[in-house]
């Protein structure tokens, strides 16, 4: 993975006392809380319903072992022993006092983190295939053109003051696993038919009040135009984005009001304009300088069979289980990528203790795994695990309460903090995913079901992208009280799609029951080989709704 | 206000005149880009030093035929948070290659100076209370740049590979 | 006339974060002895004093809320000042529920890197 050389260090490390600066000022006054606010995060600190919070980078959702285990230290010293990752990969914990986060950031800098960008109307977080360098079918390590972006898009003196935040994603097969659809710039790693390898662009995708899958703007962009193409993009958005209401500021409101082949055409002419300074083409030597530091470890020569793995699904039924639904094939032979989900039945989704965090890093280390993966979907992946090993990492994940084998399954939820944590929340996100994954925590049932992906947020800004997913669930306030709208048929993948709602809400007494009698519907209707969201959209709204609501009408009498 | 250029407090050469103000006899004056439009003739056959304020909203683009004849632009931050004006310095300075003064006015931040002196911006209408000493703070609280501005800077990127 | 709704005041310490409940021309961080104003003159006058320490840069987002006399006492009336006032539902063993609001850093030594 990246290392940073001196100048990298040396940015964070200033990064963090231009930080304890502004401290100073705000504590005297020098600052009002309107001025801080955006340069507070700019480094990722939120105030919160209880505290401050702390977002840290994890750039392309990308950890090494040490890193973990300072986010453990960093987890016990100044916070209350456990963290969260989120949905862009980043982790946030939800104690820290004003006064640490100076301390805090020269700690994540020890180890090549930070906080920078991670919230405030600028580029943040660049995520990327939690699979990438280990899937088959891949074109290449959507990595590298990530680091060259986050690099490109820190401190930029133009762009740090956006209508809006800027959120980029980067994919390179043709399945998707980093929603780059979502994202206001996705960028999809093609081959066109001179067999280059180069990219698509997408710009316009969001969440949020208006829901937007983003537009092809890019067609085929080439490695050395690629950073003056996103400049282009930065510079249509920053010079025409609204500024009048913070609802309508994003690319994706611009991108849709002015259509696509408008937005483009303002693009190529600011394209143009850059491509003439030539100060932004991108060496082929620098991103093959930076390729360097991804190359994947050196795989061994195996069999694709490994006899300790079958004898262990023979004879453990909780590996065979976890080995169904929680590996991956790898595309070297002999190898698996393996998910670790953080999605306990009845425990809080996409959190991990310190000690937890500890106890992965030492697997890391016994196992001689060189990186952990986030994904944005609140899960953990070792990329390349020997089949050989799996049962020994099994046993390590099982003695941590990391090994629950319900990937892609029911219970795999997203899940935003909501309003036990967060001061935008209109209502609790956490104890309804646990009512729901308790509900459905029988495995045989959820293999029943197959793939489900459940995604909630407590307020309509979406952190819980419940717009792509297959079931929704958005809370909302209803005159003081928690509630709960269905949404039906979203997609963050290839063919990424925003949910439709399913109709009226529910109480929170209700809502378990009511998605009990969605995925009801769906097992009702479902014709072999249908996955919930096949059977949607091939049916409509009209016969899970009628099954919904019909059975709360009889449940009323 | 305190204005600031080439790192210290300087006299300002304008006075900014409202539209339907007449103009002093003589010395620099600063006016909209409305007033600019309709008396283009006579504020340049007069030889004063001249500039120009731009709202926000303005793209700079509808003076890039003037620029010539414009000593110095005013661009305006009504709210720290409006950053179009950080775009709309750089397209002066390096697409119109303008070689006048570019002048931050309105609301903006200490810690917003060291990015508007790289897209291009090379005077400050600062606070009452600004300390001269922060300003020199401010360009040396990050040593080295990422990406290429109008500054000329050298990025990261050229320093590794030599260039 | 219907007899007004019951208010607090809240607000968050500027250096830490931790949740403050408007007491006597002070704060303090346990809800049960924050101060409930029947009549919105109180209220408002409690308000305006509380933005002296907004200006004076020790709290920050100072606010009214509703609040109701039960027979266990005075509640929020919104879910979301009654998980403020208590800590996050999910992990009852940290913040106020458990007296643990933002703490001072725990002396451990840093890890060896």
């Amino acid at each position: 993975m990246y290392r940073y050389d001196e100048f990298d260090a040396k940015m964070v490390r200033e990064r963090a006392e231009q930080f304890r600066y502004q401290v100073e000022r705000r504590i005297k006054g020098e600052l009002t809380e309107d001025e801080f606010k955006p340069l507070r995060l700019k480094n990722g600190l939120y105030l919160q319903l209880h505290s401050y919070m702390l977002r840290i980078a994890v750039p392309y959702g990308t950890l090494a072992q040490r890193q973990m285990r300072q986010l453990a230290f960093i987890a016990r010293k100044y916070d209350r022993g456990y963290g969260h990752f989120t949905t862009r990969t980043n982790m946030q914990f939800h104690w820290p006092r004003l006064k640490d986060v100076p301390d805090i950031l020269h700690h994540l800098a020890d180890v090549e983190m930070h906080c920078i960008q991670t919230s405030g109307n600028c580029v943040r977080n660049v995520t990327a295939d939690h699979f990438a360098g280990a899937i088959a079918g891949e074109l290449e390590d959507p990595r590298p053109i990530s680091e060259i972006i986050r690099q490109y898009s820190s401190f930029h003196p133009e762009f740090n003051y956006l209508p809006r935040k800027f959120k980029i994603a980067v994919s390179a097969t043709k399945e998707d696993r980093a929603a780059v659809k979502w994202h206001d710039i996705g960028i999809e790693i093609i081959k066109n038919d001179a067999g280059e390898i180069g990219y698509r662009v997408f710009v316009g995708g969001g969440m949020g009040r208006t829901p937007y899958v983003a537009l092809e703007i890019g067609h085929f962009v080439s490695k050395t135009d690629i950073l003056a193409y996103i400049e282009a993009i930065l510079r249509v958005y920053n010079e025409y984005g609204r500024r009048d209401n913070i609802h309508k500021a994003r690319v994706k409101i611009l991108v849709h009001q002015l259509g696509a082949d408008e937005f483009r055409r303002q693009v190529e002419v600011e394209f143009a304009e850059i491509k003439k300074t030539g100060t932004l083409q991108l060496p082929p030597e620098e991103l093959k300088r930076i390729e360097a530091y991804f190359a994947p470890p050196a795989f061994e020569d195996l069999p694709d069979e490994s006899p300790e793995f079958d004898a262990a699904v023979k004879a453990d039924k909780d590996f065979a289980n976890w080995a169904k639904t929680n590996l991956t094939p790898h595309r070297a032979r002999g190898y698996a990528i393996a998910t670790i989900s953080l999605k306990n039945i009845g425990m809080t989704t996409g959190d991990i203790s310190a000690d937890q965090m500890d106890g992965v890093a030492q697997i890391m280390d016994d196992f001689g795994f060189t990186e952990v993966r986030v994904s944005h979907e609140q899960n953990l992946v070792f990329p390349h695990v020997r089949k050989k090993d799996l049962p020994a990492v099994f046993a390590r994940l099982k003695a941590l309460d990391l090994a629950t084998a319900n990937a892609g399954l029911i219970t795999d939820i997203i899940c935003c903090p909501g309003l036990d944590y967060c001061d935008l929340a209109n209502a609790r996100s956490i104890p309804i995913s646990m009512a729901i994954q308790k509900r459905f925590a029988d495995l045989e049932r959820q293999h029943d079901l197959g793939e489900i992906k459940i995604k909630m947020s407590g307020c309509i800004n979406a952190c819980g992208h419940h717009h792509a997913g297959h079931i929704g669930i958005l809370g909302v306030d209803k005159k003081g009280v928690e509630f709960y709208q269905i949404q039906l048929g979203g997609s963050g993948a290839e063919d990424a799609s925003v949910g439709e709602i399913m109709g009226p809400g529910f109480g929170k007494d209700e809502i378990v029951d009511a998605i009990e009698r969605v995925v009801d519907a769906y097992v009702k209707l479902r014709e072999p080989g249908e996955r919930l969201l096949d059977t949607y959209r091939r049916v409509g709204m009209t016969p899970f709704k009628n099954m919904v609501y019909r059975e709360q009408m009889h449940a009323a009498y | 206000m305190p204005l600031i250029k080439d790192g210290k407090f300087v006299q300002d050469r304008f006075i900014f005149i409202p539209d339907g103000q007449a103009f002093p006899d003589d010395g620099g004056v600063m006016v909209t880009f409305d007033r600019f439009q309709s008396e283009c003739a006579t504020l340049i056959a007069h030889h004063r030093p001249l500039g120009v304020r731009l709202a926000a909203s303005q793209n700079p683009e509808v003076l890039k035929d003037d620029l010539a004849n414009i000593d110095a632009i005013a661009l305006e931050f009504p709210i720290f948070r409006d950053g179009r004006a950080f775009s709309w310095a750089r397209m002066l300075r390096q697409r119109f290659g303008y070689k006048g003064e570019i002048r931050a006015v309105g609301h903006f931040l200490y810690d917003q100076l060291a990015f508007m002196m790289r897209v291009g911006f090379d005077a400050f209408d600062v606070r009452q209370d600004f300390r001269i000493e922060e300003f020199d703070r401010a360009m040396r609280e990050m040593t080295y740049v990422y990406q290429p501005s109008t500054d000329g800077r050298k990025t990261v990127m050229q320093i590794r590979r030599g260039e | 006339m219907a007899a007004p709704v019951p208010q607090m005041l809240t607000a968050n310490r500027l250096i830490d974060g931790e949740v403050l409940y408007w007491h006597d021309g002070n704060w303090v961080s346990d809800f049960a002895r924050g101060d409930v104003f029947d009549d919105p003159k109180a209220a408002e006058a409690a308000l305006e004093a509380a933005k002296a320490f907004m200006r004076d840069n020790i709290v920050v987002a100072a606010y009214l809320f509703d609040v109701r006399r039960t027979a266990n006492g005075v509640e929020p009336v919104k879910e979301r000042e009654i998980i403020r006032a208590a800590g996050p539902s999910n992990r009852t063993d940290t913040g106020k529920q458990a007296g643990l609001g933002p703490q001072e850093p725990k002396d451990i030594p840093p890890i060896q890197l």
